[in-house]
């Protein structure tokens, strides 16, 4: 037994998966992590999985976009290189806010999604990290780490008891790794 | 979550029977798995051709400046400038489907966001590319980037509406492009677990390693909505500078503050009126009834009956304005429009925009995959039209009588054109081959709760109020792919 690394419970209902976190949580299993198809609501709650903080880095990339773009232009048409255009004042600002506006969300959207990808450490050319294949499918896998967990029979009954169409013992961690 | 009960009053947003997760993966992966139809190739040999046809046409123009076009002294910006604004407008559904609607939580948007995405990210390339070919030069193409350089330092012009576009399309081209991707990439991933072989490893870069994990799919879901957030107002702010590169000029028929909202209108309905004549074929060819259902076109053909008659209002209250303005060369501008030299492009325009989408008030018509089709087609015709009503009846008579011209298109105006629809649809065939038209993810999230097996359930679960039953039954009616006889019984 001490081979086995993950026990997986592959699950095809969403309810049912949600319902064997219940039974294990309950059971003081601790869960590895949970691989879905699809995004799965309420289910970072059960795992105390912290609310994503991305928004304010959002803001952030947002609000320095617009200083940006403001600095920009005040710094080519008002300091640099002043344009007499009909003498009318070289610093207009409403000409200035489609830019501004422009360079918020280019900023935003560009720096939030690159610190997304950071942060769940996705790249191109990333090993993928899976345990079951058809957790992109139609399997709703839970992952339970089995040194952690030594009642692997408990979790075994727990797992088909709650409904999972299957139980795997996989003796490597990831196994899309070649 | 995805296992409580939608209301038995909405109708369904997949049909069928037998419908389970793994099914969808198959139905809509099925085109990338599988080797390509006789219908598909037919469709990519002319896209293709009509995609060299461009080439030639381009490199032409580059190789021999824009003389090779019918431009004259006084019409100087005529069928590229027309088709820059109409790809641009078609390009407006796409981030509309997938940002507006998802902040009104619309989830019909989830079977046909991800083809409207990508037709967006198509037609704004083919937008791009009238902006980089009419420059003449195209070489200097970077002189519109605020870049230090070596003619004393002078600055693009900030105060022009031009450089407020070359920032507007650009950033709405990287954002759409950055959505698109991002929400492609749990859909790369299960192509990636399915495949085998050299098509996995290709596979496995583009999906950046995606795992589907908790985590993941938390933060993925707070991106989207941000995402949607920053992008609701870029729509809008991209056919409004659009407009203004025409409304802050001081020419007749241009010099209109209606301009943003009568742009942003006409390109969510050219954008509608695209994403339909492209769905309607791909859901028949694709074999996808079952995912994109009458419903969802009945909604996308109220939408374009919506912006349309916006669009129709648009045009009397502009002529109406150039009227009561008082100003004789204002109103010269609209009387020559309607009734000058150039009166059947304007009736053109009138038919196809504001008169002929009135038919869609008519269920029969508006539930009719035919004429809807062919009306669709017809509000693209209107709306090239309109943009060439604009550019070309404004500047055709200037001021100075003598100088009144006609514009005649040469072969290459023609094949530029033609050719970049070419190009649009080869890019459009290639990713139907490559990446799922549908966002599998988004519509396994249905599922559960809005599908007619779901509600076909509930129903014989028998807690549901009669009279919604029987008028949720009414309205299957219309569902070509929903088998009639199964309610018959009940």
């Amino acid at each position: 037994m001490s081979d086995i690394k993950y026990i997986l419970g592959s699950f095809g209902d969403p309810d049912e998966m949600m319902h064997g976190i219940d039974k294990l949580q309950e059971n003081n299993i601790t869960i590895y992590d949970v691989y879905t198809p699809m995004p799965i609501h309420g289910i970072e709650a059960k795992l105390g999985v912290k609310r994503s903080r991305i928004d304010i880095a959002a803001f952030c990339f947002g609000i320095t976009g617009t200083c940006a773009a403001f600095a920009l232009i005040y710094f080519c048409a008002v300091i640099d290189w002043k344009v007499n255009i009909g003498g009318k004042p070289s610093f207009a600002l409403p000409d200035f806010i489609p830019i501004m506006f422009e360079l918020t969300v280019l900023f935003c959207a560009f720096g939030m999604v690159l610190t997304y990808y950071a942060s769940t450490h996705l790249f191109p050319g990333r090993a993928p990290r899976v345990m079951d294949l058809r957790a992109t499918d139609d399997r709703f896998v839970i992952a339970i780490d089995a040194h952690e967990n030594a009642a692997h029979t408990v979790i075994d009954d727990l797992l088909k008891d709650a409904g999972a169409l299957e139980v795997k013992y996989n003796e490597r961690k990831y196994i899309s790794y070649e | 979550m995805s296992g409580h009960n939608e209301s038995i009053l909405r109708e369904p947003l997949i049909t069928g029977d037998n419908i389970t997760y793994a099914k969808i993966t198959d139905d809509i992966l099925g085109p990338v798995e599988n080797k390509p139809n006789k219908a598909w190739w037919i469709g990519f040999i002319f896209a293709s051709l009509g995609a060299l046809l461009w080439v030639v046409a381009v490199s032409y123009t580059f190789w021999n400046g824009i003389g090779a076009w019918g431009l004259n002294k006084t019409v100087g910006w005529a069928w590229d400038i027309t088709g820059f604004v109409w790809w641009v407008g078609i390009g407006h559904a796409g981030t509309l489907i997938s940002a507006v609607l998802l902040l009104f939580r619309q989830n019909w948007r989830n079977s046909i966001n991800r083809s409207a995405e990508a037709m967006t990210i198509f037609a704004v390339i083919c937008a791009a590319t009238y902006v980089v070919s009419h420059m003449g030069r195209p070489w200097l193409a970077y002189w519109v980037l605020p870049l230090p350089n070596q003619f004393g330092s002078l600055w693009v012009n900030f105060n022009s509406p031009l450089v407020w576009d070359m920032f507007a399309i650009s950033t709405y081209f990287s954002v759409s492009l950055l959505f698109w991707y991002t929400g492609l990439l749990p859909d790369i991933a299960t192509i990636r677990d399915r495949a085998v072989g050299t098509r996995r490893k290709i596979y496995s870069i583009f999906s950046f390693g995606w795992s589907g994990s908790v985590k993941t799919w938390q933060r993925f879901e707070a991106v989207s909505l941000i995402l949607a957030g920053i992008s609701t107002p870029l729509v809008l702010s991209v056919h409004t500078i659009v407009s203004m590169d025409f409304a802050t000029s001081v020419i007749p028929g241009w010099h209109t503050t209606i301009f943003p909202p009568y742009f942003v209108a006409g390109a969510i309905f050219s954008g509608f009126a695209m994403v339909l004549t492209l769905l309607l074929v791909a859901r028949k060819v694709l074999g996808l009834e079952n995912y994109i259902t009458m419903f969802h076109i009945e909604s996308m053909n109220k939408i374009i009956i919506l912006t349309g008659s916006i669009v129709g209002v648009a045009y009397l209250t502009e002529f109406f304005i150039a009227w009561y303005s008082g100003s004789e060369y204002e109103q010269y501008a609209f009387i020559n429009r309607s009734t000058g030299p150039y009166w059947w492009s304007y009736w053109m325009m009138m038919t196809c925009n504001v008169i002929s989408p009135q038919l869609l008030w008519f269920k029969k018509i508006r539930l009719s995959i035919k004429a809807t089709w062919i009306l669709s087609i017809v509000v693209n015709v209107g709306m090239w039209f309109e943009r060439f009503v604009i550019i070309v009846t404004s500047l055709h008579r200037d001021y100075i009588p003598s100088s009144w011209a006609m514009f005649y298109p040469t072969w290459v105006d023609v094949s530029v054109f033609v050719g970049s629809i070419g190009l649009f649809f080869t890019l459009f065939l290639l990713f139907l081959r490559v990446l799922p038209s549908i966002a599998i993810a988004e519509v396994k999230l249905l599922l559960k709760s809005a599908s007619e097996q779901a509600k076909l359930k509930q129903i014989k679960e028998g807690h549901e109020n009669k009279e919604y039953v029987a008028e949720y039954i009414e309205s299957l009616e219309k569902f070509d792919s929903v088998k009639q006889e199964e309610y018959a019984k009940i």
